[in-house]
């Protein structure tokens, strides 16, 4: 079992006023954020509002723009930089959909991303394959995943561990996490819930996407930010998933 | 704590060993200073011919043939129904080039440069790790060559073609120019003319050989040809691997390589040849490989075409016997400048034949990949199978891909399948690759190669890690993909 400081002082990730437009269509409308290591946020918001550009914007994707505002992770101005310079900043998204890539072992995916990421450390090979392993274990998938290609012919709930498993061998900072519970049975999700608080214990940062609150009875969120139009319009504590859970989403839409 | 290592973490291994290593592996493309002490100058005519023969002092049935086929070469047009061949400079190349008369059975005993030369491109240490048997050729002659005893003793040969002429004159007799004849195309006249060196491997009934034979060719001379000709033979209930490396330095004047490989897997018998040439971009490569294949027996073909300037490759199995079957991977890999015209071809004779060809192809920059195939079913061919598969990525906008399947079909109750992909590196896939850090040329490289991964899985290791350094050195070469 290894266990490792992920980082020294307290990480923040501050998001201004962040405006982002996909195929011509403005879709982030000034989002403010701010998450900081030890914290975990809950983003929700109805299907369509913008959630998964959130995401996607944070992360470098080039379908998407930024228009306008800025991201910040520890003082590191991120707004225009590429994917890997984002993800070596300590920034890791688990994706809503993740993609596979035929013939790419996830072993020897792993391995060459954390040295881009952790290029100061000299891990034995065999001691990374053991980390692997461990974590296989943990989110409840067989060995044999090790050697097979990323996501190919994974089933949604085997993608979403993965991304789970990559997330904690790949040790970043601040992770925002897209509708992870999606696709998982409550078996799979008390697993994949234990791995993420385990984490979060090494005072990681968390933004938690979902648009129903099943996650969050695995996984207590200090804060819960609701995401409509494109701008996030309610913030609150935990009473307010539990509200949304019971209410929807009209009465903000109302008020 | 010891973990067992897949096949891929493995060749990450040896790369990040090479890496670290102090010894700094070039390109194959180094060359040794000209060492030959004997050409038969350049051009070819009847006197090139003779000359050739009465160098190695062969049987006259040998040097008739020859000039006979010369004749045919000389008749035949150079084919213009594929990749553009004006620049073959026929009246400027050197037809017969030779070391110093080595035939050792030792490494010690062959010349320092040379040695050093197979030991830089990993010979030696192959055969000592995995292989039954190597045979080593430079320029137009076989240098080396060794068999482990178990198998000699099983009655196994393996040498050169121009010592097993001397050595089983009748034997080599028996195979030679029988599934490619002279006639078959120019390229194949021009080797039954002139050829020189080459493999000859015949094993026995029901021997089975459990670790491969290798021959590597290298090709050190500017302006030359390199005609060597492999003859296996798998005879009935055998099985054997037979693997063939090629690499030559890259100069300004272009060379030009044409090969024949003529392998017989005879009943019940097994043979896969394993082939993964990196010539430099100054050769023109022009082989013709066919296998007879009968009653029960399997042909596998196994191709990795990395290099040269322009590539026609068409492995072909006649499928002659019930029940015989062949597989054809092969993958291609269309450099900056480069033409790759490969495919393969299935002739199905016999009833209850089956063919199976995978086709990979990689194009970048201007790099043109073509896929051209012939799959006859004949009259006869009762319930005979086949399946082609051709799939192409396309790394640049002006990267192009070509697929020219031909199919006859004589045979109403056969069954044939096509499936054909063209596909780019996905945006989607690189995002998701470089959203855990790796830079846009780590992921490119890592989605060609995951692109080539069957093809990987099946060949040597020494040459899956070529083949790995070869393409992230491309990708590398060419900075920002799209
Ligand atoms: N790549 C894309 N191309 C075109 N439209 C997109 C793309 N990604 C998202 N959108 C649009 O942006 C809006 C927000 O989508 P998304 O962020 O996925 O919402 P959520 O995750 O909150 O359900 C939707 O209208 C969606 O159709
Ligand atoms: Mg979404």
């Amino acid at each position: 079992m290894h266990r490792v400081v992920v980082s020294e002082s307290m990480s923040e990730l501050i998001i201004k006023d962040l405006r982002a437009s996909v195929a011509d269509k403005e879709i982030l409308k000034g989002v403010n954020l701010t998450v900081k290591g030890g914290e975990i946020h809950a983003l929700m918001g109805p299907n369509g509002a913008g959630k998964s550009t959130l995401g996607n914007v944070l992360m470098g994707h080039p379908n998407y723009t930024i228009t306008g505002g800025s991201i910040k992770l520890d003082g590191k101005e991120l707004t225009n930089r590429t994917p890997e310079e984002r993800a070596r900043a300590g920034l890791f998204l688990a994706f809503q959909n993740p993609v596979s890539v035929t013939g790419v072992k996830l072993s020897s995916f792993l391995r060459t991303a954390y040295k881009q990421l952790h290029p100061e450390e000299k891990v034995p090979l065999s001691e990374f394959q053991a980390r692997i392993k461990d974590h296989l274990k943990k989110v409840g998938l067989d060995e044999e995943f090790l050697s097979r290609s990323v996501n190919d012919g994974f089933s949604g709930g085997e993608r979403k561990r993965v991304e789970i498993l990559q997330m904690v061998i790949l040790k970043p900072k601040i992770v925002v996490l897209d509708e992870i519970d999606s696709g998982l049975d409550v078996d799979a999700l008390k697993l994949v819930a234990d791995e993420i608080r385990d984490y979060y214990s090494q005072e990681v940062g968390f933004l938690i996407i979902t648009h129903y609150q099943r996650i969050l009875k695995n996984i207590d969120p200090e804060f819960v930010h609701i995401l409509m139009n494109g701008k996030i319009t309610m913030n609150g504590e935990k009473s307010l998933a539990l509200k949304i859970e019971d209410e929807g989403y009209d009465w903000i839409r109302s008020e | 704590m010891e973990v067992e290592l897949s096949k891929d973490e493995q060749i990450e291994k040896l790369l990040e060993d090479l890496r670290t290593s102090n010894i700094k592996k070039d390109d194959w493309e180094f060359h040794d200073a000209d060492r030959s002490i004997y050409s038969t100058g350049i051009g070819l005519n009847r006197q090139v011919v003779e000359e050739i023969s009465e160098i190695k002092k062969e049987p006259d049935w040998m040097r008739r043939f020859r000039l006979k086929a010369l004749e045919i070469f000389l008749k035949k047009p150079v084919p213009t129904w594929g990749p553009d061949l004006s620049g073959i400079d026929w009246d400027n190349t050197h037809y017969y080039t030779r070391p110093d008369e080595i035939k050792a059975r030792n490494w010690e005993d062959v010349p320092d440069d040379i040695k050093n030369t197979f030991q830089k491109l990993g010979v030696p240490e192959m055969e000592q790790k995995y292989l039954a048997g190597s045979v080593a050729q430079y320029d137009s002659e076989g240098v080396y060559h060794n068999l482990k005893k178990v198998w000699e003793d099983k009655g196994v040969v393996f040498m050169d073609l121009d010592s097993a002429l001397k050595q089983h004159p009748d034997l080599v007799k028996n195979y030679f120019c029988k599934a490619v004849p002279a006639t078959d195309n120019k390229f194949a006249a021009l080797n039954a003319a002139v050829w020189s060196g080459g493999s000859f491997l015949y094993v026995p009934k029901g021997v089975q050989i459990d670790m491969p034979l290798q021959t590597y060719f290298r090709m050190n001379g500017e302006a030359t040809g390199q005609f060597e000709h492999t003859i296996v033979v798998a005879d009935e209930g055998s099985k054997v691997h037979y693997i063939e490396g090629c690499t030559a330095p890259r100069y300004n004047t272009d060379s030009l390589h044409s090969a024949i490989v003529e392998i017989y897997v005879q009943k019940n018998a097994q043979a896969r040849y394993t082939s993964v040439q990196n010539w430099s971009k100054s050769v023109y490569n022009m082989p013709t490989k066919r296998a007879w294949v009968e009653e029960n027996a399997q042909m596998e073909w196994v191709g990795g075409s990395l290099g040269s300037k322009v590539t026609m490759l068409y492995p072909s199995s006649y499928l002659r016997g019930p029940y015989a079957s062949t597989h054809n991977l092969n993958i291609s890999l269309a450099g900056p400048g480069t033409v790759k015209d490969t495919g393969a071809k299935a002739i199905h004779l016999a009833p209850h034949t089956s063919s199976r060809i995978v086709a990979k192809s990689i194009s970048i920059e201007d790099g043109k990949a073509i896929y051209r195939g012939l799959l006859r079913m004949n009259k006869g061919a009762i319930n005979s199978k086949s399946h082609v598969q051709c799939d192409a990525l396309l790394i640049n906008d002006e990267s192009t891909s070509f697929t020219y399947p031909h199919d006859e079909i004589y045979e109403p109750t056969a069954t044939f399948g096509h499936e054909a992909t063209v596909g780019r590196i996905g945006t989607e896939e690189l995002t998701y690759l470089r959203s855990r850090g790796l830079s846009e040329e780590e992921a490119s490289s890592m989605i060609v190669l995951g692109f080539m991964d069957d093809v990987m899985k099946e060949i040597p290791m020494e040459f899956a890690v070529e083949m790995n350094r070869l393409v992230k050195l491309e990708m590398s070469k060419m900075g920002a993909v799209g």
